[in-house]
């Protein structure tokens, strides 16, 4: 594993909002690999800096300092325009909510990063046809998402983070509003990604959710606290990128 | 990203809240519809207008007496007292004078009354009798319908005839025939040598309620040999009108021994002068109508904004989640800007429609008459109105952030 060439390299990322008197320090210097085809969750409670940390490496925010390499682009310092090419091409995204588009069915939705990627209508369909059959929904295509369980829509969201093929899943809190028969299905489905080659990162405080992964990193005050991979004796402790709080 | 896909979007999210954008559409609907149809509105009361003194004979000028001469008169220290302020028939012929008055093709003195005319128990009181020459036919623009009109001899010989409009005739005669027949006019037996075609009416008046003598005729029996009520003066062409009118001025001017200063006991009345304070008032009063339907465009334009920055509002997740998954700022802009761009453009086409379905009715009594030039402008405007009223909102939804937007309830 280790050998692999790394998707995210973050390197003593920084992220502070405010101005001088009081400023909020979210991430205060944390630095990260992580390799081609791992299965990292991040946890640590609320005001941790996960949030900030996950938002940071799906480009939807950038650092204050420090520098960023997703897929070997540096993107610390990319313009709005580039930022949302870099999301469309290399970060497939989960939310905690779904997000799926209101009043469009399952195939429009999958289809959408495809639409903002330019590719043409015949290959979209298509694609987006082989993203949903691939998370078992090939029988409701057709559906909103009104019309959808809470876990189908997740796996509709899944699937439109596939769609694009991207170098990153990026799943901030997938199973937070989900029951636990749902849950473990998605779960099932990331576990399956996993072993079809893809990198995912999770974001999420829940432990048997972090189970799942082959990584746990966990944050406190905005610094990596501990980073454990789970081998066959139980979890083992990264030592060269963990930082030691205070 | 192609355009048809934003194209698309725009659309569903129009279809997603029918209703919403019905009712945006319609602002502009109104206001397009309303710039055709009160501009169309305000070129047909200038046609109408223009028709109308194209009616009276756009050659004609009609002399008058002034009653601001009385008091004028008292500064002159000239000229006979019985040749003052009357206008009188030595005046009228001194108008046709090739040389002092180039422009003056011909004349017809004029006396008037408003007898009142009987024929077979039928009675019926004519706004206004005529007592005339020939020549006053042609200067204000009068047809026979049927017979014929008076002649020069019927004038020296004070022939006892008379030549009546179509009002007159329908009142006295019904659907009979009138020519050939006697009618009494105050008593005195006149008879009917042709009718006129209809005029119509303009204004408030009806100008076919009325009827031509010879002027002899009526001086004889109705209005005595006093002074004339009015002079008709036709000049050579409708751009002779001013020089023919500041040629009868120094003429009458010289006759009743005025001096230049004094203010004349005479008025010359022009046409051609009339028609155009008459169209500089109806041009301004188009402006005045487009004035205010361009204000109701304007209203409908504010209207998209609103609607827009609702809308804005309403999916900030939804432009979240676009910006998440990489739409760059352009393609919501884009979306965006083309949802407005649409609601004014479909409103601006059915506004065009409304207006043109509008103009096809007479509104107030006017005969719209529809203006090219306002069609296109509209919609252009309308058009415009999206682009122009949709930026704002549209700017804004492309610069929302997309954590923001994502975290936006």
């Amino acid at each position: 594993m280790g050998t692999q060439r790394p998707v995210i390299e973050l390197t003593d990322i920084r992220k502070t909002y405010g101005m001088d008197g009081n400023a909020v320090h979210a991430l205060r210097g944390v630095s990260l690999t992580v390799p081609t085809g791992d299965y990292v969750a991040i946890m640590g409670a609320s005001g941790s800096g996960k949030s900030t940390l996950m938002n940071i490496i799906g480009c939807l925010d950038v650092p204050t300092t420090g520098r960023y390499l997703l897929d070997d682009v540096e993107v610390e310092h990319l313009s709005d325009r580039q930022l949302a090419l870099v999301r469309n091409r290399k970060i497939g995204f989960v939310f905690q909510s779904f997000n799926l588009l209101p009043r469009t069915t399952a195939l429009d939705n999958v289809e959408l990063p495809l639409i903002y990627a330019g590719v043409g209508t015949a290959e979209r369909r298509k694609r987006a046809r082989a993203a949903l059959e691939l998370v078992g929904l090939s029988e409701r295509m057709n559906h909103k998402p009104q019309e959808l369980s809470g876990g189908q829509q997740q796996r509709v969201a899944v699937a439109r983070a596939l769609v694009t093929a991207p170098s990153l899943i990026l799943a901030d809190e997938p199973t937070g509003n989900l029951d636990s028969t749902s849950s473990s299905d998605v779960m099932a489905l990331f576990d399956r990604l996993h072993r079809a080659g893809r990198t995912i990162v999770l974001i999420t405080h829940e432990h048997d959710i972090a189970e799942h992964a082959e990584r746990a990193i966990r944050l406190m005050d905005g610094q990596i606290v501990s980073d454990e991979r789970n081998g066959e004796r139980g979890w083992i402790s990264e030592q060269h990128t963990v930082r030691h709080a205070r | 990203m192609r355009f048809r896909e934003v194209f698309r979007f725009a659309f569903a999210g129009l279809r997603a809240n029918k209703l919403r954008s019905a009712l945006t559409t319609l602002g502009i609907l109104i206001g397009v519809g309303a710039v055709i149809l009160l501009v169309a509105v305000g070129k047909g009361s200038g046609a109408q207008v223009q028709a109308n003194i194209d009616k009276l004979g756009t050659n004609l000028l009609e002399v008058s007496r002034q009653a601001g001469g009385f008091g004028a008169r008292a500064s002159r220290n000239t000229g006979t007292q019985s040749s003052v302020s009357a206008l009188t028939l030595a005046d009228a012929q001194a108008l046709v004078d090739p040389v002092n008055a180039p422009d003056v093709l011909d004349e017809a003195p004029v006396v008037t009354a408003s007898p009142t005319a009987t024929y077979d128990g039928a009675t019926h009181q004519i706004a206004q009798l005529v007592g005339t020459y020939p020549a006053y036919l042609t200067a204000t623009n009068w047809q026979i319908a049927e017979g014929s009109a008076i002649t020069d001899d019927d004038v020296s010989q004070a022939r006892k005839v008379i030549v009546i409009g179509q009002t007159v005739a329908t009142d006295l005669f019904g659907t009979a025939d009138p020519v050939g027949q006697q009618v009494m006019i105050n008593s005195v037996p006149y008879t009917v040598e042709g009718t006129l075609q209809a005029k119509g009416s303009s204004g408030l008046q009806d100008a076919d309620d009325f009827a031509i003598a010879p002027l002899t005729t009526v001086q004889d029996s109705l209005s005595g040999f006093g002074s004339l009520s009015q002079i008709v003066v036709q000049a050579k062409s409708a751009s002779a009108t001013t020089a023919a009118q500041d040629e009868i001025t120094s003429i009458l001017t010289s006759r009743h021994h005025l001096s230049a200063t004094a203010s004349p006991d005479f008025r010359v009345l022009n046409q051609q002068s009339l028609l155009a304070t008459s169209s500089s008032t109806t041009h301004t009063f188009t402006v005045l109508l487009g004035a205010v339907a361009a204000i109701s465009l304007l209203v409908g334009g504010i209207g998209i904004t609103n609607i827009m920055l609702v809308t804005v509002t309403e999916r900030t997740r939804e432009i979240g989640i676009r910006k998440a998954l990489g739409a760059p700022r352009a393609a919501i802009l884009g979306q965006f800007l083309v949802e407005a761009v649409m609601l004014s453009l479909i409103g601006g086409a059915l506004g065009v429609a409304a207006g043109l379905i509008g103009t096809r009715f007479t509104v107030a009594g006017v005969k719209p008459v529809i203006v090219p030039a306002s069609i296109a402008l509209a919609f252009a405007v309308s058009a415009l109105i999206g682009l122009f009223f949709g930026s704002f909102p549209a700017n804004r939804a492309a610069k929302l952030h997309p954590i923001q937007a994502l975290r936006h309830e």
